[in-house]
């Protein structure tokens, strides 16, 4: 392999993965064996070896989420041996690599677990609670016409490094998976401080809290008890802070916003 | 149901309540505290009956003892409302292999039970000490002297209860889980109530630490001194009579 360590020994696992033909039949985790397994190799790249040799004998391979790889879209939702994305801070499980483990380790893999995020089938989950939530508020009224100029809203540095801190949440749904309540409101959070930060989110500020936390609910998320273990695991480090500020935006609104019902 | 209602009852609303009650309650705490530090004093009770009887009495503190009654009463009820809708968002599937304790502390997952522990200690403790105190059952103080003479002897009960060892076990078990449920408590609060801060939030965390261990220690060192130090008339046991063991006791 080009570019590849040549001091990096290939390795055997042994992989616990969750089996579940259908969103509405039980499942149960299945041992498999992968064979020669580069370090190098990235997780993702390590159930595709598994998935050819299932191929190859005539088996279902295992459905897992996957679409960049390579950090930035969210879907690769695993939970691999006990962690959302996996044991090392801050990655996503296509971002993790195999050197972080070692030959004849034991890999348990599941998918999320949340009432809100159905398995479709193996590894698979349906996240899209958190694109309704999105629907319900995450975004701004913009103008018709002519292009505004770039410099025309001006926004403090501080400001805008703050939104766009929050605004690198990938939709993961990590913070879900690791948090004992399945709360999803590190991820709310991110998009709701985002938005009051800058003047742009300034037009929808009161409806967008009220309506995404309702949304919130309404999918059978959990209520923060402030744990911790959503920003623990989050790859791109979405502070517990949004939540503080997630908080105080809701109750300003519910006090002071025109919405009675 | 009107914006109000649906304000509390949301995930956010219901948050909102327990922390002003949890730190409501975590005010009482000192209150409490504070006036049980009459126990220590070497007076037979005299100081400790007076203040039982003050609180028993004055109408102020009787009225904002019914405060204390709800707050105690919707920091439970949403305890119990919390977790239910929080392990149904968990959902019926675990997960086989779950290493939460490598991103967060185990007080902070555990708050359900530590507070469940609180409320069956606060059960038996509100039977045996203010039932009674309040719904008769005690002797009162006698003595010579006329003001304090009809006083119910409120600390001749703790005395007492505090020289069976099931009871002050209760007892030091429920301070441990206070002290842990303050631990993740105190700070929490502050979190839920929007009031982080880059310079404040540090602060606050060591003062909830300070405050979790300091409190229930205090509380916890009242059923053990007795039990250990005193004989059944709250004196301090003639076997104390090392002076260094009497500084020890009576540095309480
Ligand atoms: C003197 C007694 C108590 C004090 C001072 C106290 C204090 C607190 C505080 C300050 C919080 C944090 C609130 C927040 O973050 O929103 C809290 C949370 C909590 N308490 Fe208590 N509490 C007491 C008794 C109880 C009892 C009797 C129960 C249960 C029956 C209980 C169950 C809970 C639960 C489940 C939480 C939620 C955890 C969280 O959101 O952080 N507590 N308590
Ligand atoms: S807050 Fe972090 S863990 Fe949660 S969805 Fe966003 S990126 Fe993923
Ligand atoms: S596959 Fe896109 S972030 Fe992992």
């Amino acid at each position: 392999m080009a570019g590849s360590n040549p001091n990096a020994k290939p390795m055997n696992l042994t992989l616990n993965v969750w089996r579940q033909a259908g969103r509405h039949t039980s499942g149960k985790i299945v041992e498999y064996q992968v064979k020669d397994i580069s370090p190098d190799m990235s997780f993702l790249e390590m159930l595709d070896v598994l998935n050819e040799d299932l191929l190859r004998k005539g088996d279902d391979p295992v459905a897992f989420d996957h679409d960049c790889r390579e950090g930035i879209c969210g879907s690769c939702d695993l939970f691999i041996n006990g962690r959302s994305h996996g044991p090392e801070k801050g990655t996503t499980t296509c971002q993790l690599h195999m050197r972080k483990f070692s030959d004849g380790d034991t890999i348990t893999i599941e998918p999320w677990r949340a009432n809100a995020f159905p398995v479709n089938k193996d590894l698979s989950v349906d996240r899209s609670a958190f694109d309704r939530i999105i629907q319900a508020g995450g975004y701004v009224s913009v103008n018709t016409g002519g292009a505004p100029d770039g410099n025309e809203i001006p926004i403090p540095k501080e400001i805008s490094d703050r939104a766009f801190e929050a605004a690198t949440c990938i939709g993961c749904g990590a913070c879900v998976a690791a948090c004992k309540n399945a709360s999803a409101m590190l991820f709310v959070s991110a998009k709701v401080s985002q938005l009051a930060l800058l003047p742009q989110g300034h037009v929808e500020r009161k409806t967008r809290v009220e309506n995404m936390v309702a949304q919130m609910d309404k999918e059978g998320f959990g209520a923060c008890t402030n744990i911790g273990s959503c920003a623990a695991e989050c790859p791109v480090g979405i502070s517990l802070e949004n939540i503080a500020i997630l908080n105080r935006e809701f109750l300003a609104a519910k006090a002071t916003s025109n919405n009675l019902a | 149901m009107s914006w109000i209602t649906k304000t509390l009852t949301s995930s956010i609303g219901r948050k909102i309540i327990m922390a002003l009650t949890g730190l409501f309650l975590c005010t009482f705490l000192v209150v409490h505290l504070i006036g049980n530090l009459q126990l220590f004093k070497h007076d037979q009770g005299a100081a400790f009956n007076t203040y039982s009887h003050f609180m028993g009495t004055n109408p102020i503190i009787r009225t904002i003892e019914w405060g204390l009654v709800l707050g105690f009463g919707f920091h439970i009820f949403e305890a119990f409302a919390l977790t239910r809708r929080n392990k149904a968002a968990r959902g019926a599937t675990g997960y086989v292999s779950n290493h939460s304790e490598q991103n967060s502390e185990w007080t902070s997952r555990n708050m359900g039970i530590l507070g469940s522990i609180i409320l069956i200690f606060l059960i038996v403790h509100l039977y045996n000490f203010f039932w009674r105190a309040r719904f008769g059952g005690l002797d009162k103080m006698g003595g010579d002297n006329p003001e304090t003479r009809d006083y119910d002897n409120l600390y001749m009960a703790v005395v007492s209860s505090f020289h069976i060892w099931w009871y002050v076990l209760l007892y030091v078990a429920a301070q441990i889980s206070l002290g842990y449920h303050l631990w993740h408590g105190f700070r929490s609060g502050f979190q839920t109530l929007g009031l982080n801060h880059r310079k404040y939030t540090p602060v606050i965390k060591y003062v909830g630490y300070a405050f979790a261990v300091v409190v229930s220690a205090a509380f916890a060192a009242m059923p053990l001194y007795f039990f250990l130090f005193t004989n059944d008339q709250g004196d301090l046991k003639a076997a104390i009579a090392s002076p260094i063991m009497h500084a020890v006791a009576s540095a309480f």
